[in-house]
């Protein structure tokens, strides 16, 4: 057996204003059905997609926020923000949607948020890297 | 690794997301609008001037012959889609788009 792939999708857009978002995590769904090791690292913009409340009834979309509520579910819990894109923006962790829940305490998970060093040194440990 | 941007610095801010979060040593390659980020004299080529210092910064002849820079910042190495392939093919590769 050859060593997991280590896959990491990178989201730097903002959620509605293209498919990109919608399109990447489609596909982070399909990736996880296949023996990888995923990770998710949204940054820029792409750290405005995992605001807790979004609403897009009145955009006539189905919307993503309970998708990602089942990130965990498919094994996807590897899930960062990075600080210095939140706090440009204003976001704290508190604003930060959910992935998923523990099993035992069915506490809320929620993305972990990490700094520009760490996703560099994380990036640098991939096989492949996907951008949204 | 190797990074490549396609945006120019003037409209997007990619370069400068692109330079937070490279490690030492990774290469950056600038291609379509993303060469202007080459540009001598411009009010973005600190950028490129500081990335410098850590990193190979590779441009596309190509894309600037398109848009006819020829003044480009001191230390930026021009390559040819050949020469994109070969760092394509000895890195991992992010692209900033």
């Amino acid at each position: 057996m050859s060593e997991k792939k280590k896959i990491m999708f990178t989201v730097r857009k903002p959620p509605h204003g293209t498919i990109y978002v919608y399109e990447g995590l489609e596909v982070k769904l399909i990736m996880a059905a296949y023996d990888a090791d995923i990770s998710v690292v949204f940054m820029d913009d792409g750290v405005l997609a995992l605001k807790a409340g979004q609403n897009t009834k009145e955009l006539g979309i189905k919307g993503f926020e309970a998708t990602y509520g089942a990130l965990v579910d498919y094994e996807i819990s590897q899930v960062y923000a990075d600080r210095q894109s939140m706090e440009e923006r204003g976001m704290t962790e508190d604003d930060l949607l959910v992935i998923g829940e523990d099993e035992d305490t069915e506490e809320p998970i929620r993305p972990q948020v990490i700094d520009s060093s760490e996703i560099a040194a994380m990036m640098a440990e991939q096989h492949n890297i996907l951008p949204f | 690794m190797l990074h490549t941007v396609n945006k120019s610095p003037f409209m997007n801010q990619s370069l400068e997301s692109c330079l937070r979060f490279t490690q030492s040593g990774d290469a950056i390659l600038l291609i379509e609008d993303g060469v202007y980020g080459a540009a001598a004299g411009t009010g973005k080529s600190a950028l490129v001037e500081e990335a410098l210092k850590n990193h190979q910064v590779y441009v596309l002849s190509a894309d600037l012959k398109a848009r006819a820079l020829t003044n480009l910042i001191e230390g930026v190495k021009v390559t040819d889609y050949a020469g994109f392939v070969d760092l394509v093919e000895q890195n991992l590769v992010h692209a900033w788009l």
